[in-house]
C-alpha cells in the first residue's frame, strides 16, 4: 500500500501500478479499481483536507501531477474527445515494446507506436469549470483555512495558508502580497511567450475590472460574474458525464495536469498549419484558444471522483455521508429557535427597526426551490423590499450585510446602463464553439440581489428589454433560456431573488414588504455607522451562516390534520371575502407557512405555525394596503 | 501551402517507408490511362476489431517501420479486378468522402496470412476467394449481389418524396438508373434500409467496411449504366451515396466504436466554413532534366520524390501547383437538434468535412440527416516533440446529406417519419386510446399543477390534437383551417399564464410570446441584412416558427393593434404574407393560437361583455374557435378542492404525484402519434348530427330576432369533433364527438357570449361586437335624443353637457356618456346634426 504522501504527490503511480498489474489478467477491471481506491481514501478522516486544493492555492505552487481537489462551478460542456486509453511505444535503442496506459493523461510518452494492434481508444468528456460565481469572501477563506494541505513548493514557499485577496480586509493583505511577489518572480525567466501568458493571467487575477465590460484580453476565462477571480479549470470526465449538469457545483479530486506541451502543441499550430493538413485550418483560433488553452493559465484536471455539492457552506459538514449529516443537523436543529431569535433581531436592527421585514427577511433567506410541478417551481419566495432609502448607499450596505450571511451572493445594481449593457444570459459563440455566461448563469441557492434603486429614468433599449424579461423570467419560473442562436434552451434555475427598490417593483415577485423605517431619516447615517460595527462579531455570524443553511436543507411535510385545518381556513377565508384571498394567495400562505416552520427547525407544519404565517401575511397586507400606489405593472 | 522544400522532418522519414522505386512506375502507369482509378481501390484503415485504435494508421508521420502486416510492394496493386471494365473514357471522380486514395490490398481468405501472399492478388482467377485486407469483403460477390440488388429490388409501398414519379412496381433502382442517363447528373443514392431488407449481409458490410464497399458498388453500379446505356454520356462516373443508414445515432451516442463505420445522425448546421481546396495529386517537375511525376496524396502527406528518376538528381524536383489536382472540401459543423437533448446539459458540436458536390449543400439553420464515415484521426504531431497529444480529433466525411426540414414544403404528412415510435409504445397508447375514459384521463393529465378547469383543459386537449386537415384547392378554396385557436381570457392570477407555458413546453413546435413584448415583425417575419454575406434574409417570427405547432401568446390584450393585425390572416388562412425590401412572398403560418387576455379593468366585470371587458376587435375574437373564461367560481366546495389541491402539492413528494398523473412524456408521445396517424372523417350520422347542431344553434337566435350561430361556427364545430375522435384513435367521426364538440362549444359560448343584460347566449357579441339588445338600445336612445332635441325647438346649437343632462333627466333608465354619444353619432350619421367640440349643432 502506498503511503499518504505517495498517493497525494504521485497519484500515478497508483495507477500505474494498477495497469500494470492488471495486464495479467484482462478482466480485472482496474479502473474501476483505482477509482475505488481514491475515493477510500478519501473517506478516512480528515483525508480530503490534505489534498491541495486549486482555489486556495496558486497554480505554479502545486506539482504537476499530483492529487489536487477543485471547488468548481460547471459552466460550459465541451465535446467528447477520443484519446489513446492504452498504446504502445517503442523504444528507439532497443526497439522494445512497451504498453502504456494513457487515462487522466494529455501527452503521450515519446515514441508511440501508431500502429500496435494494443491501442485502445477510449472516450472522455471535457468540462470546462469556473470557481463557484459570486461565493463570497468569508467562504473563501474558511474553505482555506481548513485545509491542512502540505504543499511542497518547487520555489521558496512558506506553507503557510493561501488566502484568495480579500479586498475589505486589511489585515489579510500583506500575507496576499507575498505570494503576488513570488509571482512577478517566478514569471520573470520564463520564454517570452510563456511570460505573455502569465501576464495576462496575473492581470485577471490582480485586477478586479470595476467596469462591466470583461477585459478584450483574448484569455477572456468566461466568468460568468464580472470581476470574479480564482482559476478555471478544463476538468476530464471519464465516466458517468451523463450524471453531471450544466451549473452544478462540484468538488472534483484529480490529477493535476499542466504539462507546457500542452501550450506548446497549440502554439505550433498557428506557426505551421499547412494545406495539406486540414484539420488544423478548419479550427478557428478563436475556438483553438477556448479549447486549448496554455495549460499555465486554464490547468487540465483529470477527474478521479467527484462529488456533487449541496451547498457550499463551509461551516457544514460536506455530506460525505448521509449519517455524519443528519447528526449534526439533529445538534443544531435545537437551538435554531433561539439562533433565529438572535438573528432576527440583529435583522431587524438592520432593516432600521422593522421587525416583520427582518422576519420575511429571514423567510427569503432559507427559501429553496425544492420540486418542480411540471412548469411550477414550488418553495421560491423572491421578496421585493420595497421603501427602501436612497439615502446613505443603504441598499448596498444591506448587501454587505446580505453577503456575510450566506455563501454566494451577486449584487446586481439595476441601472440603466448595466439593464441595457450587461449580459445577463449565456449566449452560445459559435465561432468559438462555447458558451458565453452571463450573469444569471449562477448556482444553486445564490442570493442574486437586484438594486432597483439605481434605476433612473430612460430608455431601455433592445437589449435591456431581453435584460428585463429575462429577470422576470428567473422570477417567475426559475428558468434561463440560454440563447442558442438558433433556438433558445431552457435551463432551470434555483436563485433567491430580492429586489430592494423604493416603489413597487417593476418586476414580478412573489411577495413584496414595504419597509417602515423606525430610524429618522436625519439620523440614518449614524445608525448606519453603528450598524456595520455589529457584523464583526464572527462566532455570531457563524451561527447564522450555518442556521441559514441548514434550514434550506430540512425535509418538510403537512399532516392530514392540518392540512385539513387549512382546507378549511380558506374555505371560511373565502367565505367572508372572496375577493380578498385568491388561489394565489393561499399559494403564498403555503410557502410562508413551510418557510416559517422551517425557519423554527420544525419538519411539519403545526397549526401554530399557520395561523402565525396567516398573521404575519395579514400585517404585510394591511402594510401594503397604506402603500398602494398603482404604477401600472400589476400582472 | 507548403512547397515540398518545407516539408518537415517527419514526413521525410514517412516517406522512406515507401521505396520511391516501387511506387512510381505504378503510379505514372496509372495515371497514363486514368487519373484517379485510385478511388476504386480502397484501403482499410482498420483492423478487423475496432477497439484496435482504426484510426492510428492515418498518420505515418511517425511511423519508423513500415506497417507490419502489409509490405510496401502490396501497395502496388494492378489487379485486373479492381479496374472493372472500362467505362469508355468516362472519367471516374475522386471520392475524398470515403478517404484518401489508397489501393486495398486483397488477401485470400484461406491461405495464408497476408504478408505471404504478393503474388494472389495480381491472379483475377483467383478472385473468389480474396477478400480486402482487413474486412471480410469479397469484391466479386459483393458487386455481384450489388448488381442483384439493383436490378431486382421493388418497394411498391414507397413512400419517399425522392421515389416520386416512379413506377413503384418495377426494380426502383434501375429506373433511377434511367434518370440518371436521362438527367446526366451521375449520383446514385440508395436507401441502405432497402438493401437491408434484400440482403442483410450486404447491409452488414456497408455499414462496417463503408470505405471499401462503396467503391465496389460504385464499380457495380457503372458496369450496369454502361451495359444498358452505353451511349450516354456522363461527366464523370455514377457514385454511389447511400443513405438512412439504420444505425442512425444521436451524436451523444457516437462512441469509439463507431469509428470508420457508415452512420446516419442528425443535427442542425451551425457554421459552414468557406471552400477549401484540397490536394489530391501533385505535380512534380524536375528542374535539371524537366521530367515531371505525379504523386498522389496519401493519407494527408504527399510523399515528395528525393531522386528525379530521370537524370537521377536527388532533390531536383518541385511542386507545380498548377497542375497539381485539387478538390473542394468545405467544414461544416453540426449541433444536436435541441429535441435530442437530455435536459440539463449543452449540446454537442460535431464537424462534418463535406466533398466535391456537397459543398455548399446546406446553410447554417438547417436541421439535416448526415450519412457519412465517422473518422478518428490523432492530434496533429509536432515533429519537433517526441510526445504527442494523446487525443484524436474526430469528424464525419459526409456522403449524403438530407435535410429534414425542407420537406415540409412538399406537404405535411411527412412529419410522421420524424418521430418513430417502437411497437412497444405503439401498443401502450392503443391500450389507452381503448379505455373508455382516455378524454378525461388526457385532460386530467394536462397541467396537473392547475387545479379544476376541466372544461378548459378539454378544450386545450382538442387544440393539441387538432382537426383534418382538408384541402379544397382545387375547388378555389386552398386550405381548410384544422388548428383550433382559444383565448382565455379572466382575471388576473388564475392561472392562465400557467397554462400557456406548460402547452408550451408540451408540444415539440411550440412558441411563447408575450403580448406586451412582441412586434408586428417579431409575429411574423423580417428582413434583414446578413452581416458577412451582405444578402438579405428572411428572418421567421413566432407564428411562423411555430407552424405545426402552437403559438402561445399571453398578454394578448397587451399587444398593440399593428401587431393584432397580422393575426388576421394567421387566424384564418393559415399563411402569412410579406411584401417588403424586394422580398414577396407567403409563408405557411399553420399555428394554432392559444391566447391569454386580462381585462381591460384587471378584474373581470360581470356586467359587460367579453368585447367591453377585454376590449378585442370582434373581427379577431370571431376568429377564436373556444373562448373561455377563467373566473373565480365563488362557491365553497370549489373553495375546498381547491385548497386541497393546493397544499397537498406542498407535501406530496414526487413520485405520489407521478403515480397519479400520466406521465408528460406518455402524453407527448400520444398526441404526436394521433396527430400523425389518425385522420379522421366525417361519418354519415356524425354530419347530420353537425347539421342539426348548427340548425338547433340558429334557432335559438332566430326566434329572439338574433343570429347566434355562424358558418364559421359550423367549422369549429367540425374541428372539435375531428380533434374528439383523434382524442380516441378513431378513424371515424362519430356522433358522441359531434356531442361532445357541441357540450364544449356551448359551455365556452356560455362562459363567453352571454348577454349581461339578458342573459342569453347571443353569438352577435362575438360577431359584431355588440349584442342585439345593445344595438337595440342605442336605436332607442336615439331617437329619444332627437325627440328632445325636437321638443326644444328652433335652437341651432346646444351645449353638450346641457343635452346629456336634459336626457338623463327624462329617461328612466341610466344613460351612460357612452351611450350618449353613440347616440350623437348615429344621429350625425343621420346628418341631422353635427357635434364640434362641445357643442351640438343642428343641421336643417
Amino acid at each position: 500500500m502506498p503511503s499518504t504522501h505517495d498517493w497525494i504527490n504521485d497519484p500515478f503511480g497508483v495507477v500505474e501500478g494498477m495497469f500494470a498489474a492488471s495486464q495479467s489478467d484482462p478482466n480485472s477491471g482496474w479502473e474501476a479499481r483505482a477509482v475505488e481506491f481514491f475515493k477510500d481514501r478519501l473517506k478516512e478522516k480528515d483525508a480530503h483536507t490534505l489534498v491541495p486544493s486549486l482555489n486556495d492555492i496558486p497554480m505554479h505552487y502545486l506539482k504537476p501531477n499530483s492529487l489536487v481537489k477543485f471547488r468548481c462551478f460547471i459552466q460550459d460542456m465541451f465535446d467528447p474527445e477520443f484519446y489513446m486509453g492504452v498504446y504502445e511505444t517503442v523504444d528507439p535503442a532497443t526497439q522494445a515494446k512497451t504498453l502504456r496506459c494513457g487515462k487522466y493523461k494529455d501527452v503521450t510518452e515519446c515514441g508511440v507506436d501508431f500502429n500496435s494492434k494494443n491501442t485502445v481508444t477510449a472516450e472522455r468528456q471535457t468540462f470546462y469549470c469556473v470557481p463557484i460565481p459570486g461565493e463570497n469572501p468569508w467562504v473563501k477563506e474558511r474553505y482555506a483555512n481548513s485545509s491542512q494541505a502540505r504543499v511542497v513548493p518547487s520555489t521558496s514557499y512558506v506553507p503557510s495558508r493561501q488566502k484568495r485577496s480579500y479586498e475589505e480586509d486589511d489585515d489579510m493583505d500583506d500575507m496576499d502580497t507575498q505570494p503576488q511577489k513570488q509571482r512577478e518572480a517566478h514569471a520573470g525567466p520564463q520564454s517570452p511567450t510563456e511570460h505573455h501568458g502569465n501576464g495576462d493571467c496575473k492581470r485577471q487575477e490582480t485586477e478586479a475590472p470595476s467596469s462591466q465590460t470583461t477585459s478584450a484580453s483574448h484569455l477572456d476565462l468566461n466568468f460568468p460574474l464580472p470581476g470574479e477571480k480564482g482559476p478555471s479549470c478544463l476538468v476530464k470526465v471519464y465516466k458517468d458525464w451523463d450524471s453531471f449538469k450544466l451549473n452544478d457545483m462540484l468538488e472534483v479530486y484529480g490529477i493535476l495536469s499542466v504539462s507546457p506541451a500542452l501550450s506548446a502543441l497549440a502554439d505550433e499550430k498557428d506557426a505551421s498549419s499547412s494545406l495539406v493538413d486540414p484539420t488544423e485550418c478548419m479550427e478557428t483560433a478563436e475556438e483553438q484558444r477556448v479549447h486549448c488553452p496554455p495549460a499555465s493559465l486554464v490547468p487540465r484536471l483529470h477527474m478521479l471522483y467527484a462529488k456533487q455539492l449541496q451547498h457550499n457552506n463551509p461551516l457544514l459538514p460536506s455530506a460525505a455521508t448521509s449519517e455524519d449529516n443528519s447528526a449534526f443537523l439533529a445538534s443544531t436543529l435545537s437551538e435554531m429557535p433561539s439562533v433565529r431569535e438572535e438573528l432576527l433581531a440583529y435583522l431587524t436592527h438592520v432593516l432600521l427597526g422593522d421587525a416583520l421585514a427582518a422576519e420575511y427577511l429571514i423567510l427569503h433567506l432559507i427559501s429553496n426551490v425544492y420540486v418542480r410541478r411540471d412548469v411550477l417551481p414550488l418553495g421560491k419566495f423572491t421578496l421585493n423590499m420595497s421603501g427602501c432609502p436612497t439615502v446613505a448607499s443603504y441598499t448596498e450596505r444591506l448587501y454587505q450585510i446580505i453577503q456575510q450571511l450566506v455563501p454566494s451572493s451577486h449584487y446586481l445594481g439595476m441601472s440603466l446602463q448595466n439593464m441595457n449593457q450587461m449580459r445577463l444570459v449565456p449566449k452560445k459563440d459559435y465561432v468559438a464553439n462555447r458558451l458565453v455566461s452571463g450573469a444569471l448563469q449562477l448556482a444553486k441557492n445564490t442570493s442574486l440581489y437586484l438594486d432597483e434603486t439605481q434605476l433612473e429614468q430612460g430608455q431601455l433599449d433592445t437589449t435591456g428589454v431581453r435584460n428585463v424579461t429575462a429577470l422576470g423570467n428567473l422570477i417567475s419560473w426559475q428558468k434561463v433560456d440560454y440563447d442558442f442562436n438558433y433556438h433558445q434552451m431552457e435551463f432551470p434555475c434555483n436563485i433567491n431573488v430580492l429586489i430592494a427598490s423604493e416603489g413597487r417593483s417593476l418586476l414580478p415577485s412573489d411577495c413584496q414588504i414595504h419597509l417602515q423605517t423606525q430610524v429618522a431619516p436625519s439620523h440614518l447615517e449614524e445608525y448606519l455607522s453603528t450598524m456595520h460595527m455589529l457584523s464583526q462579531a464572527s462566532s455570531q455570524l457563524n451561527k447564522f451562516r450555518i442556521y441559514l443553511s441548514v434550514a434550506r436543507l430540512l425535509d418538510y411535510s403537512i399532516s392530514d390534520e392540518v392540512t385539513k385545518s387549512v382546507e378549511d381556513d380558506f374555505v371560511d377565508m373565502r367565505k367572508d371575502d372572496p375577493q380578498s384571498i385568491s388561489a394565489e394567495d393561499l399559494h403564498r400562505m403555503l410557502v410562508v407557512a413551510r418557510l416559517l416552520s422551517l425557519s423554527q427547525g420544525q419538519t411539519s407544519l403545526s397549526r401554530d405555525s399557520w395561523l402565525r404565517a396567516k398573521h404575519i401575511e395579514a400585517l404585510r397586507r394591511s402594510r401594503m394596503e397604506q402603500h398602494k400606489c398603482v404604477n401600472g405593472n400589476e400582472p | 501551402m507548403s512547397s515540398p522544400a518545407s516539408t518537415p522532418g517527419g514526413r521525410k522519414r514517412g516517406r522512406n517507408t515507401n521505396p520511391p522505386t516501387r511506387k512510381f512506375p505504378t503510379c505514372s502507369n496509372l495515371l497514363g490511362q486514368d487519373s484517379s482509378t485510385g478511388d476504386l481501390m480502397p484501403m482499410p484503415t482498420s483492423p478487423a476489431t475496432d477497439v484496435l485504435s482504426p484510426a492510428a494508421p492515418q498518420d505515418t508521420s511517425l511511423l519508423s517501420s513500415p506497417r507490419p502486416s502489409v509490405p510496401p510492394n502490396e501497395v502496388d496493386m494492378s489487379s485486373p479486378l479492381m479496374y472493372g471494365t472500362p467505362m469508355r473514357g468516362t472519367p471516374a471522380r475522386q471520392r475524398p468522402d470515403l478517404g484518401s486514395v489508397r489501393k486495398a490490398p486483397q488477401v485470400d481468405l484461406h491461405s495464408e496470412p497476408p504478408s505471404t501472399d504478393g503474388a494472389v492478388a495480381s491472379e483475377s482467377n483467383a478472385g473468389q476467394r480474396l477478400v480486402i485486407w482487413g474486412t471480410d469483403v469479397n469484391v466479386g460477390t459483393c458487386k455481384e449481389k450489388f448488381q442483384r440488388f439493383l436490378q431486382r429490388f421493388v418497394d411498391p409501398t414507397s413512400t419517399e418524396d425522392e421515389n416520386a414519379g416512379l413506377d413503384l412496381n418495377e426494380p426502383l433502382y434501375m429506373q433511377k438508373l434511367e434518370e440518371i442517363s436521362v438527367v446526366g447528373d451521375p449520383v446514385m443514392n440508395v436507401n441502405c434500409r432497402h438493401v437491408q431488407s434484400f440482403d442483410a449481409d450486404l447491409y452488414r458490410q456497408l455499414i462496417c467496411y463503408p470505405q471499401e464497399v462503396i467503391p465496389t458498388f460504385d464499380m457495380a453500379v457503372n458496369e450496369l449504366f454502361f451495359e444498358r446505356f452505353p451511349d450516354s454520356f456522363l461527366e464523370y462516373q455514377i457514385q454511389v451515396r447511400p443513405y438512412n443508414a439504420l444505425k442512425t445515432k444521436s451524436m451523444r451516442s457516437l462512441n469509439p466504436e463507431d469509428i470508420d463505420q457508415l452512420i446516419t445522425i442528425s443535427g442542425m448546421v451551425i457554421r459552414t466554413s468557406q471552400l477549401i481546396p484540397e490536394m489530391q495529386e501533385a505535380f512534380f517537375q524536375c528542374q535539371v532534366c524537366a521530367y515531371s511525376t505525379r504523386v498522389e496524396v496519401d493519407r494527408g502527406r504527399i510523399a515528395e520524390p528525393a531522386v528525379c528518376r530521370h537524370c537521377n538528381t536527388t532533390h531536383s524536383l518541385a511542386l507545380i501547383h498548377n497542375r497539381s489536382v485539387f478538390s473542394d472540401k468545405q467544414m461544416i459543423k453540426i449541433q444536436e437538434s435541441p429535441e435530442d437533448m437530455p435536459a440539463g446539459q449543452t449540446p454537442h458540436t460535431t464537424i462534418v468535412y463535406a466533398h466535391n458536390d456537397l459543398v455548399d449543400k446546406v446553410q447554417p439553420g438547417d436541421r439535416v440527416n448526415i450519412t457519412g464515415i465517422y473518422r478518428a484521426v490523432p492530434m496533429r504531431v509536432n515533429p519537433r516533440q517526441s510526445n504527442v497529444k494523446s487525443v484524436y480529433k474526430t469528424h464525419i466525411d459526409a456522403i449524403h446529406f438530407r435535410k429534414t426540414d425542407e420537406k415540409r414544403l412538399h406537404g405535411l404528412d411527412e412529419e410522421a417519419e420524424q418521430k418513430l415510435f417502437t411497437e412497444d409504445r405503439v401498443q401502450t397508447l392503443k391500450e389507452l386510446a381503448a379505455k373508455p375514459d382516455v378524454y378525461e384521463r388526457l385532460s386530467s393529465a394536462l397541467a396537473p399543477s392547475i387545479y379544476e378547469h376541466e372544461d378548459i383543459k378539454k378544450g386545450i386537449l382538442l387544440q393539441l390534437f387538432g382537426g383534418t386537415r382538408k384541402d379544397f384547392s382545387q375547388t378555389g378554396r386552398g386550405n381548410f383551417r384544422a388548428e383550433v385557436n382559444i383565448l382565455l381570457c379572466g382575471d388576473p392570477g388564475t392561472s392562465k399564464s400557467q397554462l400557456l407555458q406548460y402547452v408550451y413546453n408540451l408540444v415539440p413546435r411550440g412558441q411563447y410570446t408575450s403580448g406586451k413584448g412582441s412586434s408586428a415583425v417579431g409575429l411574423t417575419a423580417y428582413v434583414m441584412k446578413d452581416p458577412e454575406t451582405r444578402q438579405l434574409v428572411l428572418q421567421t417570427g413566432a407564428l411562423v416558427l411555430s407552424d405545426n405547432g402552437i403559438c402561445c401568446i399571453d398578454e394578448f390584450d397587451k399587444m398593440s393593434d399593428n401587431t393584432r393585425s397580422v393575426l388576421h390572416e394567421v387566424m384564418e388562412q393559415q399563411t402569412l404574407s410579406i411584401a417588403k425590401a424586394g422580398i414577396i412572398c407567403q409563408l405557411n403560418a399553420r399555428t394554432a393560437v392559444l391566447a391569454a387576455a386580462n381585462p381591460v379593468e384587471s378584474q373581470w366585470n360581470p356586467k359587460k361583455t367579453t368585447i367591453e371587458n377585454i376590449q378585442l376587435p370582434h373581427t379577431l375574437l370571431s376568429r377564436f374557435d373556444l373562448i373561455f373564461l377563467m373566473l373565480d367560481p365563488q362557491d365553497e366546495a370549489y373553495d375546498r378542492r381547491l385548497a386541497h389541491h393546493l397544499v397537498s402539492l406542498y407535501y406530496q413528494t414526487e413520485e405520489q404525484m407521478e403515480e397519479e398523473f400520466l406521465d408528460m412524456a406518455v402524453l407527448k408521445d400520444y398526441i404526436a402519434y394521433a396527430r400523425t396517424y389518425i385522420n379522421p372523417r366525417l361519418s354519415e350520422e356524425a354530419s347530420q348530427a353537425l347539421i342539426e347542431a348548427y340548425v338547433d344553434m340558429r334557432k335559438i337566435g332566430s326566434g329572439r330576432g338574433m343570429v347566434s350561430a355562424y358558418p364559421r361556427q359550423l367549422e369549429s364545430l367540425i374541428r372539435l369533433a375531428e380533434a374528439h375522435a383523434k382524442v380516441r384513435f378513431s378513424e371515424k367521426v362519430e356522433t358522441i364527438d359531434v356531442e361532445e364538440a357541441k357540450r364544449l362549444h356551448r359551455e365556452a359560448l356560455k362562459q363567453s357570449a352571454t348577454d349581461p343584460r339578458t342573459g342569453f347566449v347571443d353569438i352577435s357579441i362575438l360577431t359584431t361586437g355588440m349584442s342585439a339588445t345593445a344595438r337595440k338600445r342605442k336605436e332607442e336612445v336615439a331617437q329619444a335624443l332627437k325627440k328632445l332635441i325636437q321638443a326644444k325647438g328652433k335652437t341651432p346649437a346646444m351645449k353638450y353637457q346641457q343635452l346629456l343632462d336634459d336626457l338623463r333627466g327624462q329617461s328612466e333608465t341610466a344613460i351612460t356618456k357612452e351611450l350618449f354619444d353613440e347616440a350623437l353619432r348615429a344621429l350625425a350619421d343621420e346628418d341631422y346634426l353635427t357635434v364640434t367640440g362641445k357643442t351640438v349643432r343642428l343641421l336643417a
